[in-house]
């Protein structure tokens, strides 16, 4: 379709302006006309239409794209997508009208950097990284895996939040997907699509991944993992290829960063984070990320290492996916709510085999142990009381609380929250992190006085965005003393 | 008042254009016209219902629950279940009322019992038994189902549209394909064909390649089928499910908003298996109901 000028109407929208010309599109910002069909007044918030260019004489096939766009994003809900307003009849004139979103593309940071040449720092890179990933879970916990995530596609609102655009080679489970054939061929952008991608592979979140991976080592280093592949071959090399490590370009970037990127890189699906909510989990403790040989090498793999995976990937081919969904409720995170105030041994016995239980034989389940402490047990004035040391002692008894609990197998973590209410900021933990279930103890977060008044755990239980497990506390060790042998 | 001038202008206007669709663009816009003057809007696609009462009567209630307006029904009435008259009476009800009704192998068998022999199939067991209890009026019935019917965009067939009659499987896209292009000889104007006789719910669609593509649904999710592309859907069985589970099939097509529903509906098994038992067939076909087999 031909460039639409400032004051031209389209199905009842009026053009304000071309706000972007892109290689498949043309965005215009719009609104209602006043004498509007649809009888419409603006939604309350700005406006895009999305306007697909096409040659005269260029049938349907030639906008696929634009069609898996127009039905996925009808079906995606929640703040880290536009909201969808309105499609147009493909076959007449197509256009999709959405959401114009005010925030900056990730791809900003890089030009920024590359103007000024100050590297960006890791606290920002793991900020940006982390607000991706919970964007990119809430699609996965919605069927949808994008398949073309890279700088242009992901903005980042004023609060720190992310928003992804263009759902054009995006997949939905629950629809046939259009854009398959039966020769499975590559689909995606080359500098950030997935090994399992280049075999035409699509649907595995974990795919995802690979690509916050690839936009985190281009913010931490300014280069592309893999180029900018033009060949066949050259997109087949991250099938066994590692990245050069990123701290061989910027050898002051902390080992932790050079961990969780590299990890996400790994060539096979499996030996990446086993979901964005569980990279965002880590990005939002790098203090805590367990560092190996991973985050502090600086030289390449051995040619070896490469030859031996080489071999290995010359067979690899297509293999279907489950739903995202059954993909990511495999590797859960569960929350357990640890207090100290007036809990006995038996209670932190009880939730430590609670939580082992949640657990369950699940290799990829993820740990997040908080407490939550009053805020007046801090003080900015005593040096004993201070934050830092208050917390570095709850820390500490967290630690111990957690021993015993396998963490070969499973990641932990541990959080000091500081809240007069402990209920909200056990639930606003749990919302924020995409908990899948929490482990609360019923009896020392008060459930005997539920007759009395909202106790922690019924409020929890209430509210709770997910599955709540009320812990009741085995018999007491102190009661064990008084069994006797009669 | 306003409104109603105004539609009752439009219908006046449509019914002078559409009334007799000559072009193959007029016809969409036929379709349109006619689904929504006649209330054609959400059809409730039900197919292979073996005699079974309890199942038919539960997907029946549903498809109304959820706002179906008009039955299509894809044949296999009978055979293997229990309540054979029951249900061609049903269906003789419905067709009155206007429902869609096509034939299925197992209604051609019942009307015309193959002659006993030794290595004969499953179904062709219960054959003379299904014949035995129909009347005259419901075999006759039975008989003159036709095995196609087209609405529009639509062809239904039981099996396959590529020679109905030898009532071959569509079990892979090769199969929806074979099938797909014999419509489309039919009537340019086809875009979705919806069958029945696997007795699994299925949906086979154009992808960017030349063949066929499959695709696995998952019960009650809309999936959008819009009417430039063409379609192949199987809508699984209400009577005798095969898929590992018991719940009954059927499929809800909205044709306003161009959505396909895969549905799965609980219902009695036990008693449809009970009358099997009871009418003295092989436990065989009373025992698979629960296995969903």
């Amino acid at each position: 379709m031909k460039l639409l000028e400032p004051g031209a109407t389209l199905d009842g929208f009026v053009v304000d302006a071309c706000i972007h010309s892109g290689g498949m599109a043309h965005i215009y910002s719009i609104h209602y006309a006043a004498t509007a069909t649809h009888g419409q007044s603006d939604p309350g918030f700005p406006m895009a239409m999305k306007v697909p260019r096409m040659a005269n004489g260029d049938g349907a096939e030639n906008i696929v794209g634009f069609e898996v766009e127009q039905q996925i994003l009808q079906s995606l809900k929640g703040s880290h997508v536009p909201r969808f307003v309105a499609a147009g009849d493909l076959m007449r004139v197509p256009y999709l009208v959405m959401e114009y979103v005010q925030a900056k593309p990730l791809q900003h940071w890089l030009d920024q950097r590359r103007e000024t040449r100050q590297p960006i720092d890791p606290a920002t890179i793991a900020r940006l990284g982390a607000a991706v990933s919970r964007g990119v879970h809430s699609l996965h916990q919605q069927n949808v895996v994008h398949h073309d995530l890279k700088p242009a596609n992901v903005l980042i609102r004023d609060d720190g939040s992310a928003v992804l655009l263009d759902f054009g080679l995006s997949y939905h489970g629950h629809y046939p997907d259009l854009l398959a054939e039966e020769l499975r061929k590559a689909i995606g952008s080359p500098v950030w699509m997935a090994p399992e991608q280049v075999v035409g592979m699509r649907g595995d979140p974990r795919s995802d991944i690979f690509a916050i991976g690839v936009m985190l080592y281009e913010l931490a280093t300014g280069e592309l993992p893999f180029g900018d592949p033009q060949t066949d071959g050259g997109l087949r090399q991250r099938l066994w290829m590692d990245p050069p490590p990123p701290r061989r370009y910027r050898p002051d970037l902390p080992p932790w960063l050079q961990e969780v990127i590299l990890r996400c890189l790994a060539p096979e699906a499996v030996g990446r984070y086993p979901s964005a909510a569980h990279l965002a989990a880590e990005l939002a403790n790098p203090e805590q990320i367990r560092v190996t040989e991973r985050g502090t090498r600086t030289k390449g793999t051995s040619w070896r290492v490469h030859f031996k995976r080489w071999i290995k990937a010359a067979g690899l081919s297509y293999k279907p996916s489950p739903l995202p969904t059954v993909q990511i409720d495999e590797v859960p995170i569960v929350m357990v709510a640890v207090p100290f105030k007036g809990a006995t041994d038996a209670t932190h016995f009880s939730l430590r085999t609670a939580a082992q239980r949640s657990l369950g034989s699940r290799p990829g389940a993820r740990l997040a142990c908080v407490t939550v402490i009053s805020p007046s047990e801090t003080s900015s004035t005593e040096a004993a009381k201070s934050e830092a040391n208050v917390h570095t002692r709850y820390l500490e008894l967290l630690r111990h609380w957690a021993q015993g609990i396998d963490t070969e197998q499973h990641q932990l973590s541990l959080h000091v929250l500081e809240s007069g209410d402990v209920a909200q900021a056990l639930l606003d933990y749990a919302r924020g992190n995409h908990i899948n279930v929490i482990v609360i103890g019923a009896a020392t977060h008060g459930l005997a006085l539920q007759r009395i008044v909202h106790t922690v755990p019924m409020k929890v239980a209430m509210a709770a965005p997910s599955t709540v497990i009320l812990v009741k506390a085995e018999l007491p060790f102190s009661a064990l003393a008084k069994v006797r042998v009669s | 008042m306003v409104n109603l001038a105004r539609s009752t202008r439009e219908l006046l206007t449509c019914v002078k254009t559409f009334t007799t669709p000559r072009s193959a663009s007029n016809r969409l816009a036929y379709d349109l016209f006619k689904s929504h003057a006649f209330g054609i809007v959400k059809l409730a696609l039900l197919s292979d219902i073996h005699s079974n009462v309890q199942a038919f009567d539960a997907c029946v209630a549903d498809a109304r629950a959820r706002g179906a307006t008009q039955l299509a029904l894809l044949g296999d009435f009978v055979g293997y279940g229990a309540d054979p008259s029951a249900i061609v009476q049903r269906v003789m009800a419905m067709v009155d009322e206007g429902a869609w009704a096509i034939k299925g192998n197992h209604d051609e068998m019942a009307c015309h019992v193959p002659p006993v022999s030794a290595n004969q199939a499953r179904g062709e067991v219960t054959a003379a038994w299904t014949h035995a209890q129909l009347s005259e009026s419901e075999l006759t019935f039975l008989d003159a189902l036709p095995l196609t019917h087209q609405d529009g965009s639509l062809l239904l067939v039981h099996a396959s549209a590529d020679s109905p009659e030898r009532w071959r499987y569509v079990y892979d896209a090769r199969g929806a394909g074979t099938s797909l292009t014999a419509a489309v000889g039919l009537s340019a104007d086809i875009r979705y064909v919806f069958c029945g006789h696997v007795h699994e719910q299925t949906l086979y669609y154009q992808g960017r390649g030349h063949d066929l593509l499959q695709f696995m649904p998952t019960p009650d999710v809309p999936i959008p089928l819009p009417s430039h592309r063409r379609w192949v859907a199987t809508v699984g069985s209400v009577g005798q499910p095969r898929d590992g589970r018991a719940e009954a099939m059927y499929t809800l097509f909205d044709r306003d908003a161009s959505a396909l529903t895969f549905v799965r509906v609980p219902y009695d098994h036990s008693r449809a298996a009970a009358a099997i038992r009871a009418a003295g067939l092989p436990a065989f076909f009373a025992d698979r109901l629960a296995r969903g087999e």
